[in-house]
């Protein structure tokens, strides 16, 4: 394997890593980290593509990722921090509606 | 050279990812997000792609983590919430992890060597011309997610002060 096969191959275990955490993790907390890092795979994939053809769309899609991962953080925590208020925990299980 | 950097980088983004989602506190999972999210900067900086890098360690190291700080210091965090959190843990990690391989195996299997060369990446000056040239559209759809994303959190909060229950 290549340098951008081994790296693809990390971003592939990131991803599979988040998507553990959000299945296993009952806490919405590490629900969200554990999105960030399912988000940050296909960040690793998206440079290092770009880095193996000399292509500057791989950064591009990166930022775009960011910017994704930045509405997703800025509202998930809103959520949380609704719900808390609500169920007075931090457990995903309590949530069952979002009506306010 | 710089490929093999960027791996080592990455493995230790990927170890830090895994103990991240298997600790029992938030504030420990929290550290260890932000040793992944630096740890990749630093690959993407061996991957010759410094604005990305930058961007890495401004926007996710910097400001989300920072914004995940300020809602862990609203979690109470004592030895019983983390017993509390072991024992949910030690009862229901078996199945994601079975589905989290299915998912993995899919991906490790497409892959196939390509040649090598060395990594070349995006200069900044590159990455401008592309984002407000031919993808002009694509920055607008982000802009509007954003915008989106504020509107969003505003209307939470406003529910929030009104009905107090």
């Amino acid at each position: 394997m290549t340098g951008v096969s081994f790296l693809l191959a990390i971003a592939a275990g990131l991803f599979a890593a988040g998507l553990f955490g959000v299945l296993a993790r009952r806490t919405i907390l590490m629900q969200l980290i554990s999105l960030e890092i399912m988000l940050a795979g296909p960040a690793l994939a998206f440079v290092a593509a770009g880095a193996h053809h000399g292509m500057v769309e791989g950064t591009a899609m990166f930022l775009i990722v960011l910017a994704l991962a930045a509405a997703e953080v800025a509202l998930g925590l809103a959520i949380y921090l609704q719900l808390r208020r609500h169920a007075g925990d931090g457990d995903a299980d309590a949530a069952r509606q979002l009506r306010g | 050279m710089s490929w093999a950097i960027a791996i080592w980088a990455g493995a230790l983004a990927l170890a830090a990812a895994a103990l991240a989602v298997t600790r029992d506190s938030v504030v420990h999972a929290l550290l260890l997000l932000l040793g992944a999210l630096v740890a990749l900067a630093a690959a993407f900086f061996a991957l010759a792609a410094p604005f990305a890098g930058a961007i890495q360690l401004l926007i996710y190291a910097g400001a989300v983590v920072a914004v995940f700080v300020f809602v862990v210091m609203t979690v109470e965090a004592g030895t019983e919430a983390r017993a509390r959190e072991r024992v949910l843990f030690a009862g229901a990690w078996q199945v994601p992890a079975v589905v989290a391989v299915l998912a993995l195996a899919p991906m490790l299997l497409g892959l196939r060597g390509a040649g090598e060369g060395a990594p070349a990446g995006a200069g900044a000056a590159a990455l401008g011309q592309l984002m407000f040239g031919d993808w002009a559209v694509v920055t607008e759809l982000v802009s509007l997610l954003l915008i989106a994303g504020m509107i969003g959190v505003r209307v939470l909060r406003r529910r929030q002060k009104g009905g107090r229950r």
